[in-house]
């Protein structure tokens, strides 16, 4: 984790590892207490980042996660080099998932993720290019 | 519900967060699927599962559920306690199936 400046946090997500997945998200969570955020919002944040996290581990051998605190709202950026997203409307149905059955035995792939994300943050922008990867960005409001 | 009446209701094991038991849960929620509880949960302090990895724990942090019930006699690793312990999660764990440990704290009023 790196700190800059204008209050912007950087975190690597280790793709290899499932069981650290998540990582980033715990951290993000602990910071915006620290920070004051109210209860709500860091709920919200740290829901939304850690199914981005969850995600990039499971379909993108991880990827980067950058947290920035503007004045009046709080941006989660989540990079990866992934196989990106062909369809993205497709996928952002609930229960729509290309998940491996080894990852529902722990837990996740039930299609939640991108709606779950979308759900809990107050915009929220796909980018993704087939072959080169995915970048999500998730904007919340503070109020 | 105190945690200490719920760990009573269930026999269950107190593996780590004792001293928490006197927190109070309104409602419990109980599932294997972690996708479902980050999707559905709302006020549940309690997750029930029989489910064990360390995403259970990061889900329940998540999701402010500060107790974690192990159903089926199923045991955490010492890895998954640790974290637990680190954010004060309380992890308990029962011989009951899911199915009698939902009804027992449901007749005993939690969620209801």
């Amino acid at each position: 984790m790196e700190q800059n400046e204008k209050l912007s946090f950087h975190f690597d997500v280790d793709g290899n590892d499932f069981t650290s997945a998540g990582e980033a998200s715990v951290k993000v969570k602990k910071l915006m207490r620290q920070l004051g955020f109210s209860p709500e919002l860091t709920r919200r944040v740290s829901i939304a980042m850690y199914e981005g996290e969850i995600n990039m581990v499971i379909h993108a051998n991880g990827g980067v996660a950058d947290v920035y605190v503007d004045e009046d709202c709080l941006r989660v950026v989540l990079a990866d080099e992934g196989p990106g997203i062909a369809d993205i409307e497709t996928a952002m149905q609930e229960g729509f998932s290309t998940a491996p059955d080894n990852i529902r035995a722990l837990g996740f792939g039930a299609g939640m993720g991108l709606p779950n994300m979308k759900n809990y943050s107050d915009e929220m922008k796909i980018d993704s290019i087939v072959g080169q990867g995915t970048t999500i960005e998730l904007k919340f409001k503070v109020n | 519900m105190e945690l200490s009446q719920v760990a009573e209701i269930l026999e269950a094991k107190v593996l780590t967060g004792s001293e928490h038991l006197d927190r109070v849960a309104h409602a419990a929620c109980g599932s294997d699927m972690m996708s479902d509880v980050l999707a559905f949960v709302k006020d549940q302090g309690i997750l029930l599962t029989g489910l064990v990895n360390s995403q259970v724990i990061r889900t329940t942090l998540m999701m402010d559920m500060g107790c974690v019930v192990f159903v089926r006699g199923k045991t955490p690793s010492e890895e998954m306690i640790a974290l637990a312990e680190n954010i004060g999660t309380v992890i308990m764990s029962t011989q009951l199936t899911m199915y009698e440990s939902c009804g027992r704290l449901y007749l005993a009023g939690l969620g209801r």
